[in-house]
């Protein structure tokens, strides 16, 4: 699991790559995204195009994720869900809380960047 | 590990880097058996889900405890069976991942894909202690 972070803007973009499962990959997106809350990042995109694979705790940690820069008063939406992700986040009725774009300029857009 | 003409069982320690091994072994079983791309996906997920409850709840990460998992291969079906040395669980307990008091929770979805996913799911609580887990996928072809 891998995370490379842009910003553009006020807007961070967190370029995702590997397995995002129990442990190591949850751990890895949870540790991210906190330290760009304890920066003061409000704005978060997680780019999920190159995620190869993601399990129930993957798929648990990005609600985690997003329950928790609400609450901290910030915003995040998810990029280029993969096929599989897409299934995984419809099924269990999760497609009804994330904001998914399929292009970083609507994604950006979304935070009223052009 | 045992081979069996159509059987093939494996005993593994409480640690879950032991995930990534099963992961592969399973894939390489469905491939084995020609399940088409998203079966094999629907599969390698439930059995991944299910070794990880093993180990983390029905273990509890206790590496002298061991989880038992066997394929059993047939030219229509795949069976597999997970057992644990834990305490049991009522499966019957798991609140509905999709009421909307429970949509956002960070847990709780591995059963839910596990039933969604297979064709057969069943959980049984063990004499000796432990669950053990069996679940089928009836094999669809590329």
């Amino acid at each position: 699991m891998k995370i490379e972070t842009r910003t553009i803007g006020d807007v961070r973009i967190l370029d995702c790559s590997g397995k995002i499962t129990l442990g190591e990959g949850t751990m890895a997106v949870r540790n991210t995204v906190r330290d760009i809350l304890k920066g003061d990042g409000k704005k978060i995109i997680l780019n999920l195009e190159d995620v190869s694979y993601i399990d129930s705790s993957g798929i648990g940690e990005l609600v985690s994720t997003y329950t928790t820069v609400t609450s901290n008063g910030g915003k995040l939406v998810l990029l280029h869900l993969t096929k599989k992700i897409q299934e995984l986040l419809a099924i269990t009725k999760l497609l009804t809380v994330f904001q998914v774009y399929d292009t970083e300029q609507a994604a950006l857009s979304g935070f009223g960047k052009n | 590990m045992k081979t069996l003409a159509n059987e093939i069982e494996v005993i593994i320690s409480s640690a879950l880097d032991n995930l990534d091994l099963i992961e592969i072994l399973t894939d390489c079983i469905t491939g084995f058996m020609n399940f088409d791309e998203d079966s094999a996906h629907q599969v390698g997920m439930s059995v991944r889900e299910s070794v990880t409850n093993a180990i983390q709840h029905g273990n509890k990460l206790d590496l002298n405890k061991r989880v038992h998992i066997c394929f059993e291969m047939e030219a229509d079906r795949l069976s597999i069976t997970v057992r644990d040395q834990g305490n049991g669980f009522r499966a019957d307990k798991i609140p509905n991942p999709l009421d909307s008091e429970n949509l956002l929770k960070p847990s709780g979805r591995g059963i839910f894909y596990m039933r969604t996913f297979m064709d057969e799911v069943e959980f049984r609580s063990l004499p000796q202690g432990g669950t053990e887990v069996f679940m089928v996928k009836v094999v669809t072809q590329n």
